[in-house]
C-alpha cells in the first residue's frame, strides 16, 4: 500500500468510505420513496413529513447526534429493542453510517424530489394506455427518466457523508479503527502537537472528494434537465 | 367491434350527459373547443372518474359506475393517441414503437411491426430519438405506437390540431390507411371539417356536453339545420375516377354524374371523397349554356336554412346532397323552397387541398 498515508490515516479514509457507502446505499429505497411522496402524493402530515426531512439540515448536528444517542443508544426505546436482535448502534461503524445517512438525507430527498416534479405526468400516463401496470410504468418511464436525478442525489449523499462530523462524533465518538471518521480523523490529529501533516494530507483528501462529487452532480442535474425537456 | 356509452359528469358550470353507440369504422365527435369531446375520450381511456357512466366494448364493460367497476386503464386496452403525441423521450422511436407490445396478450392479433413501419413510412426515423423529429413525424410515431399495442379501438384525441396546415395533409392518408386497410374500429375527436369530411363513417355532433346528433357522415354533414358557419358548412359526395384527360383535368364519376377536377394524383377506378365547401356552390334555375365552371349537377331542394339574410340551401343530386349558401336575395329571385327543380355549379377549382381523400371502402 502507498506509504503517503499512514495507517492511521487509512484506517480513516477506508471507515468513511464504508460509513458514507452503506449510508447511501440504504437510504436510496427511503428516499426514493419519500421523494415520490413529497412530490405526487396528497396526504394528512404531508407537511410535516416534509419538515422531518429537511430537519438534520437546520438542526445543530450535535443536537441530531445527541437524540440518535437517545433513541438508538443502547438504552433508547428503540436501541434497547434492536440490542436484543444482536443489532448495536451506538459507538460503532453501523452508527457512525446512521448518524450520516440522517445528515445526507434531506439532500438526496431534494435532488430525487426536483427530478420527478420534473417528469410529465402525461408520459405515464400514456404508458398506462398502451398496457404498462403502474409498477412497470414506474419502471420503464419514470426510473429512467429521473435517474440522472436519482444518482446526482446519490453523490451529494456520498459526499455528504464523507464530511459529517457532529452527529456523528456525539453518537459514535471518536475510536479510532471504529468510529474514526476522516473528519473525526482531522479533528483528532489536530489536537496533537505535529499532527498538522496528517490533518493536512486528509483535508486535501476530502476537499478532493466534496468538489468532485459537486461537479458530478451538477453535471448529473443538467442531463435530466435535458433529457425531460426532450418530450 | 360497437363501443356504448353513457356518461354524465359535473364539472364546475359545466354539465356532460350524453349516451351514444359508435358502429364499426371511424366515428367522430365534431363540435367547438369546450363542447366535452376529450373528456368523453379520456372517461372511455379510464383517465379520468366520471360521476355516473357506463362504458362497453362488445360484451366487455369497461366502467360501470352503478357496480362501482372501473378497469384500470392499462387493462382496457385501448390505443390512445394524443393531441400531443407524448413519445418517451427516453426511448428511440423502434422502443417506442415496441413499448405497448410487452404488454399485449399473448396471441394476440397484433399488427407486425414490419407492416405499420412500412405503412407509416417510419423505417428511416426507427433509430431517432423523438426529440430529433418534426411535428409530423412524432404524431406518425405515436399512430404506430398504439396501433402497435394491439388495442380493440383506438381513441384519437385530436391528433392533428398541432400540426399546422401542409403536415395535417401529411398525416390524413395514413389516417385514411389505417381506417381502410387495418379496420381498427376508431373514435376521433375533432373540431376540423376537413379531417370530419375524411376519416368518418360517423359522425356524433356534440354542443354543450351533449350529442346533438349521430348518424352516417354524409346524412349529418349535408343537414342544413346542423352546419357550421362560413366555410365550415358543406356537404361531401363520394365519386370513383374514371379518367385524366392530357388537357390537365380529372374526371370522375359521382352518382352517374360526372365531375371535373384538376389532375388528382389518384389512379383511374380510385373512389374519392370530396366536400364541397357551401360559400363554394352557385345556384341556377337551369344550366347555363356557356360558363367557365365544368361542374353542374342538377337536384331538388329538401332543406333550407335561413340565417339573417343568408340562406342554406340543400340540393338533393344524382351524387348525393350538397349544401349552397346564398343571399337572402337570390334566393327570392330563383324562387327557392323545397321541391324546387335548380342546378348546383361547381368551379373546378374551388375545393381546398385537404378536402379530397379517398372514401371509406
Amino acid at each position: 500500500m502507498a506509504d503517503w498515508l499512514t495507517p492511521t490515516e487509512w484506517d480513516a479514509l477506508r471507515l468513511s468510505l464504508r460509513v458514507s457507502l452503506w449510508a447511501t446505499l440504504c437510504s436510496l429505497p427511503l428516499a426514493l420513496l419519500t421523494a415520490h411522496a413529497l412530490a405526487r402524493w396528497r396526504f394528512p402530515g404531508r407537511e410535516v413529513l416534509n419538515g422531518l426531512v429537511h430537519l438534520p439540515l437546520v438542526l445543530p448536528p450535535v443536537v441530531t447526534g445527541y437524540l440518535l444517542l437517545l433513541t438508538f443508544g443502547t438504552r433508547g426505546p428503540i436501541g434497547s429493542v434492536l440490542q436484543d436482535l444482536g443489532i448495536v448502534f451506538a459507538f460503532r461503524w453501523t452508527g457512525a453510517a446512521l448518524a450520516a445517512a440522517i445528515m445526507a438525507f434531506p439532500l438526496m430527498v431534494r435532488a430525487i424530489r426536483l427530478s420527478v416534479e420534473a417528469v410529465d405526468p402525461r408520459l405515464e400516463q400514456a404508458a398506462g394506455t398502451l398496457g404498462a401496470s403502474r409498477a412497470w410504468v414506474w419502471l420503464t418511464v419514470t426510473l429512467p427518466l429521473i435517474l440522472p436525478g436519482v444518482i446526482a442525489g446519490a453523490v451529494l449523499a456520498f459526499a455528504k457523508a464523507m464530511g459529517e462530523f457532529g452527529a456523528t462524533i456525539t453518537f459514535v465518538s471518536n475510536i479510532p479503527g471504529q468510529t474514526q471518521t476522516l473528519p473525526s480523523a482531522i479533528y483528532a490529529f489536530l489536537q496533537v502537537p505535529g499532527g498538522e501533516g496528517s490533518a493536512a494530507r486528509l483535508v486535501a483528501i476530502s476537499v478532493a472528494v466534496a468538489m468532485g462529487a459537486l461537479i458530478l452532480s451538477e453535471w448529473l442535474a443538467r442531463r435530466v434537465a435535458r433529457r425531460v425537456a426532450g418530450a | 367491434m360497437s363501443l356504448t356509452v353513457t356518461l354524465q359528469h359535473r364539472f364546475a358550470g359545466f354539465d356532460l350527459d350524453l349516451a351514444f353507440q359508435a358502429p364499426p369504422g371511424v366515428t367522430v365527435l365534431y363540435g367547438p373547443s369546450g363542447s366535452g369531446k376529450s373528456t368523453v375520450l379520456a372517461a372511455i381511456a379510464g383517465l379520468m372518474r366520471p360521476d355516473h357512466a357506463r362504458i362497453a366494448i362488445d360484451g366487455t364493460v369497461l366502467t360501470d359506475t352503478t357496480r362501482g367497476l372501473s378497469v384500470p386503464p392499462h387493462r382496457r386496452r385501448l390505443g390512445v393517441i394524443f393531441q400531443d403525441g407524448r413519445l418517451f423521450p427516453h426511448l428511440s422511436v423502434r422502443r417506442n414503437l415496441r413499448y405497448g407490445r410487452w404488454f399485449a396478450p399473448l396471441g394476440s392479433d397484433a399488427a407486425s411491426e414490419d407492416a405499420v413501419v412500412e405503412m407509416l413510412g417510419l423505417g428511416p426515423l426507427l433509430d431517432r430519438a423523438p426529440a430529433n423529429l418534426s411535428g409530423g413525424e412524432r404524431q406518425r410515431v405515436a399512430i404506430g405506437r398504439a396501433l402497435l399495442s394491439s388495442p380493440r379501438l383506438i381513441l384519437a384525441d385530436e391528433p392533428l390540431s398541432a400540426l399546422d396546415g401542409a403536415l395535417k395533409a401529411e398525416i390524413l392518408p395514413y389516417l385514411e390507411r389505417l381506417r381502410d386497410e387495418w379496420r381498427v374500429p376508431i373514435l376521433y375527436v375533432s373540431h376540423q371539417p376537413s379531417e370530419v369530411t375524411r376519416l368518418s363513417t360517423t359522425i356524433a355532433l356534440m354542443r354543450n356536453g351533449r350529442i346533438t346528433r349521430i348518424g352516417p357522415a354524409a346524412e349529418v354533414m349535408a343537414d342544413p339545420a346542423l352546419a357550421g358557419a362560413g366555410r365550415d358548412a358543406g356537404a361531401f359526395i363520394e365519386a370513383r375516377v374514371r379518367a385524366h384527360h392530357p388537357d390537365g383535368v380529372t374526371e370522375l364519376d359521382a352518382g352517374g354524374l360526372p365531375l371535373f377536377l384538376p389532375t388528382l394524383a389518384a389512379a383511374p377506378g380510385d373512389r374519392l371523397r370530396l366536400r364541397i365547401a357551401a360559400p363554394d356552390v352557385m345556384l341556377a334555375a337551369e344550366a347555363p349554356g356557356q360558363i367557365s365552371a365544368l361542374n353542374l349537377l342538377p337536384g331538388v331542394v329538401d332543406g333550407i336554412r335561413q340565417d339573417g339574410h343568408s340562406v342554406l340551401v340543400r340540393l338533393m343530386t344524382d351524387a348525393g346532397p350538397i349544401l349552397s349558401r346564398i343571399t337572402e336575395r337570390s334566393a327570392r329571385a330563383l324562387q327557392v323552397q323545397p321541391g324546387a327543380r335548380l342546378v348546383a355549379i361547381v368551379k373546378s377549382f374551388s375545393h381546398d387541398a385537404g378536402d379530397i381523400g379517398s372514401a371509406h371502402r
